[in-house]
């Protein structure tokens, strides 16, 4: 009965429309360009392959990019209500998207030179991306799930990348093992919200549980939610496996892994906390956001390895990004989506330096390693510099900015005890991105580290993510304002909440 | 241009043109020589600009000039919003003055990575003018944090045995003081919707901050504690010593000569400006700290065996005078803090120069190793002589202008405070002396300071103008007072409804 009463109004349409398909226009866009990818790799010959293969990917993401501007010309709602498009999906679309866009020339040399020879490699981070753009724009809970889960496997296989490796593999089980464990419990999660609700549908799911008493399945069903999207952008106490997956997986896998399913994954959390709004998540948020800074920080105190030690302070920056969620709907949304992209900026462009810099088989990834960078390639050094600035927080970098909203988000909230936690984590902090620094630049060489010269596309990538991050921390308003314009879009269809500071009603709308 | 349209633009010139200089600079070869007379000549033009402060500066003003104000960053409502007063004006001019002077000491002694030294003092320039010229709280705060990374990277990279330790330390310090700053930014914005500095002062008068029980004290804690560390006061003083031994020359001369008056300046402007009642209510811990601070850092500075550990220990006490004067809410007390910043600033900056002349000659610190110096070379002695009394206090140099009016400060608030920091004076006296007199006076005691050379032509060209400097400043201090005075009374006009207001209750 209830299925039916869900489904109702798709029976009243008939077919889907064309304006349907422009909805979704940048998932066909860049699905088509991934099955070109696995088409051509078996034709090509090896050797030459390889860039080809790059290329038609690079020019795929591009061609979603164009795909996404068609896309965001027609607002609105698509496939029976389980699509929704509206500045909120844009701005991930374009981010996810993006990213892929930095990985792939990322990849390009470092495939040739960890001799790994696979097409579907390119192909693979195609479909994640259709996965990942899709998350941000459904608003249905099963599809959600459907596109996190394609999402999710392509990550999965892409972590066992380095064959070879036995590390590797193990990054790739573990994460398969525990990302299948994770997913079920969103499954559950769904399952469970459809009963308490008799809908999957988030408006309705929201507009369901404001109208009347929220049943107990409800608070359930959106903690159930939360382990799952915890796990997804490694939040704390769901944040084990991070370290070990992100130690073996190939090193611009994980810059892809350590931003885009995360950004896609917030957007999920963005859209279920701030559009269902069931009460009570704050505890939840609030909890799990002091864990995973401070777990995340005191964790990468210790590190030796370059990318365990990103791994921790990628727990970190999901703890920083949760402070948004606690936040009050409006202003948390767009701190949250500000930061995602200055995240992606700054650390996507960390781990295509550590990627070069790693060598073949992935030999250089210590501390130790990078002493005297600075002095060996000054361009690789200077770029990591920024991206570690960044990560600090220091202003004129994207992360500042970052940060800074985030945190004027929770004060706003009268979340003050968040943030002392939060700002306290962030000095914390600029100690081991500093160790990396010092490391460069105050000592000398011990070891023979072989340094190759920087190739185009790579310089390429770290100069799209040193401007983004630039451009991020000295003109923020302009991305800005558009994340609040879509914030305004997407927390319009739930009551705004009455934020607990009686002053604030003496402030001009300027947050 | 006429001077009108030159000061609505002045600020933004004086304060990026090192910073334009110091991307120009990157474009530059790597010719040493050309690189180091870029960064002069860049160094010289920003002074020279700077002086167009002072020149056509409204003594009898007491609200900031040369402002400009433009929207920077529309959500969240951050301004360009610049502007001096009698306070922060000398403090950019003295930022100016040294500068020029750390190009010169460093001619010969940092000849690797030259270029990457030179970029770095002149962002380095650039933020801490901007942290004296910033209205906007914000941007103040951008400005507070982009000092850090130059000064961490220079003593890290050109310091000495123990950089790397020192450089973590003072940025960790620093860093983890002043992110309470951000809080109590934040949460003023938060509930002024404003970063503008004169903005949220009304607001505050006006009550807004009143309102929530308890809030005041916390903000005013939260600044203080970012401007604690950094003036530093004790016990926030311990990353200081490690910063200066191994920071190299110029580091230290910026570090003790303007880097720590960022403390003092922002005491003085924030918490005093904005808390003028808790500042009140906090007052005897304050002043407290600051008398440990005078009389314990003499204390240890006496017994420092390493010349510029001494000086930096001289710092701490010279730096808890400031803060006696602030926080004793006396026009004598305040203009005396004012003039102690400046006065410090040009001959703690002469020391260090002079420490780390001899360390280019010896590459040592330790004062042991010299002794009957005057001899090989009585310029330098001479050069030594006249900013050791400066530092010490001796009428006619700059120093004692300030003391003496920070002691008299002190005692109008409260007798005990000023006859403790009078000490201070006595033990500046001692250990300067005595640190002189074991170094320039007796016979050589090692052979090998017999044929130390004496001052070379950019030495003296560093030196003098310390020495010049702390000579007007000590005969005809009403120059600085005069802009100074004006902008103290303004500062104090809170101060006197406060006391009003606790007699009428």
């Amino acid at each position: 009965m209830i299925v039916i009463a869900t489904f109702a109004p798709a029976f009243s349409q008939t077919l889907p429309q064309s304006a349907d398909y422009v909805r979704i226009l940048p998932e066909l866009v860049l699905s088509v360009f991934g099955m070109i990818v696995m088409l051509l790799e078996p034709v090509l010959d090896e050797g030459k392959g390889q860039k080809i293969l790059g290329l038609i990917a690079l020019a795929g993401t591009l061609a979603g990019i164009g795909a996404t501007w068609f896309m965001a010309q027609s607002p609105g709602l698509a496939f029976w209500n389980m699509v929704q498009v509206d500045g909120f999906s844009v701005f991930f679309h374009v981010l996810v998207i993006a990213i892929a866009a930095v990985v792939i020339l990322t990849s390009y040399e470092y495939m040739a030179v960890q001799r790994i020879r696979a097409g579907e490699y390119y192909a693979l981070i195609l479909f994640g991306v259709v996965g990942m753009a899709l998350m941000s724009s459904a608003v249905e809970l099963v599809l959600i799930f459907i596109a996190l889960e394609i999402s999710s496997i392509s990550s999965y296989v892409l972590a066992g990348f380095r064959r070879h490796e036995a590390a590797s593999a193990e990054s790739s089980l573990k994460y398969f093992l525990l990302g299948s464990f994770a997913t079920a419990f969103f499954l559950y999660g769904v399952a469970l919200m459809f009963g308490a609700t008799g809908s999957t549908n988030i408006d309705q799911i929201g507009r369901m549980l404001r109208a009347g008493a929220i049943p107990l399945l409800a608070f359930v069903a959106v903690a159930f939610l939360f382990v799952g999207l915890g796990f997804k952008v490694a939040a704390a106490p769901f944040h084990i496996w991070t370290p070990d997956v992100y130690e073996g997986a190939p090193a611009p896998v994980v810059g892809f892994m350590s931003t885009a399913p995360k950004a896609a994954a917030f957007a999920v959390l963005l859209r279920i906390v701030f559009v269902i709004n069931v009460p009570n998540t704050f505890w939840l948020i609030w909890i799990s956001a002091a864990l995973s800074m401070t777990l995340g920080n005191v964790g990468a105190l210790v590190q030796n390895n370059v990318k365990r030690l990103l791994a921790y302070s990628s727990i970190a920056h999901a703890g920083y990004l949760l402070v948004a969620f606690a936040a009050a709907p409006g202003l948390g949304t767009s701190a949250a989506m500000f930061y995602t992209a200055a995240y992606a900026a700054m650390n996507l462009g960390a781990f295509a330096v550590v990627s070069h810099f790693a060598g073949a088989g992935e030999r250089y990834v210590t501390l130790e390693d990078y002493e005297g960078l600075g002095r060996s390639s000054p361009l690789l050094a200077a770029a990591l510099t920024i991206f570690l600035l960044s990560l600090i927080g220091i202003p004129m970098t994207g992360g500042f900015f970052a940060k800074f909203y985030v945190f004027s988000a929770a004060v706003k909230a009268n979340l003050i005890g968040l943030t002392i936690i939060g700002v306290l984590n962030s000095g914390v902090g600029a100690y081991y991105y500093l160790r990396i620094i010092v490391m460069m630049y105050m000592r000398e060489s011990r070891k023979e580290v072989p340094v190759t010269p920087v190739p185009f596309a790579l310089r390429l990538a770290l100069a799209a993510c040193i401007a983004a991050t630039i451009y991020l921390g000295v003109f923020p308003s302009r991305v800005l304002r558009y994340a609040q314009d879509s914030a305004r879009q997407l927390v319009q269809q739930s009551p705004p909440e009455i934020p607990s500071s009686a002053s604030v009603s003496t402030v001009p709308e300027i947050l | 241009m006429s001077t009108d349209n030159l000061s609505s633009i002045i600020l933004t010139l004086v304060t990026f043109a090192p910073l334009a200089g110091g991307l120009l600079l990157t474009l530059l070869p790597r010719r040493d020589r050309d690189i180091r007379i870029f960064a002069l000549v860049i160094s010289l033009l920003t002074f020279v600009l700077s002086l167009h402060l002072p020149v056509y500066f409204h003594r009898a003003q007491t609200d900031f000039q040369y402002q400009i104000d433009k929207q920077w960053v529309s959500t969240p409502n951050i301004h360009y919003h610049m502007g001096v007063d009698g306070i922060s004006l000398w403090l950019v001019v003295l930022t100016t003055f040294l500068t020029p002077l750390c190009v010169l000491i460093s001619w010969k002694s940092i000849h690797e990575r030259v270029k990457e030294f030179f970029i770095l003092l002149l962002i380095l320039e650039t933020a801490l003018i901007g942290v004296f010229t910033s209205l906007d709280l914000f941007l103040f705060y951008f400005f507070w944090e982009a000092t850090l990374i130059p000064m961490a990277l220079m003593i890290g990279i050109f310091g000495h045995e123990r950089k790397v330790y020192a450089a973590v330390k003072f940025f960790m310090y620093t860093m983890i003081g002043s992110v309470f700053m951000l809080a109590a930014i934040l949460w003023l914005y938060a509930h002024t919707g404003s970063f503008d500095f004169v903005v949220i002062r009304d607001q505050i008068a006006s009550g807004a901050v009143a309102k929530f029980p308890g809030a005041a004290q916390w903000l005013f804690l939260g600044f203080f504690l970012a401007f604690a560390v950094k003036v530093p006061l004790f016990p926030f003083h311990t990353w200081l010593p490690d910063a200066h031994v191994e920071a190299p020359t110029a580091g230290s001369v910026l570090l003790a000569g303007v880097l720590l008056k960022m403390g003092t300046y922002g005491l003085l402007r924030f918490n005093l400006g904005l808390f003028p009642e808790q500042s009140r209510h906090n007052a005897w811990w304050v002043m407290t700290l600051a008398l440990i601070g005078i009389i314990y850092g003499a204390l240890v500075a006496m017994v420092q065996p390493n010349m510029k550990k001494l000086i930096a220990y001289s710092s701490v006490s010279h730096l808890g005078f400031v803060v006696l004067g602030i926080f004793s809410f006396t026009q004598a007390g305040l203009n005396g803090a004012m003039f102690i910043m400046l006065a410090h600033g040009v001959s703690t900056g002469g020391l260090f120069m002079l420490a780390g002349i001899l360390h280019e000659r010896r590459h040592t610190y330790e004062i042991v190793e010299f002794g009957g110096l005057a001899s090989p070379m009585p310029v330098y002695a001479a050069s030594y002589l006249v900013i050791v009394l400066a530092s010490a206090g001796l009428p006619l140099l700059n120093g004692f202008i300030g003391e003496f009016l920070v002691l008299s400060g002190a005692f109008q608030a409260k007798a005990v405070y000023g006859i403790l920091g009078a000490t201070g004076v006595i033990w500046s006296a001692v250990y300067l002396l005595w640190m002189y007199q074991r170094v320039f006076f007796g016979k050589v005691t090692h052979p090998v300071n017999n044929s130390l050379s004496d001052l070379s032509g950019f030495e003296k060209m560093a030196i003098w103008p310390c020495a010049a400097a702390a000579l007007v400043m000590g005969v005809a201090p009403i120059v600085w007072l005069g802009a100074i005075d004006p902008a103290v009374q303004a500062a104090l006009t809170p101060f006197a409804r406060v006391a009003s207001r606790m007699v009428g209750q």
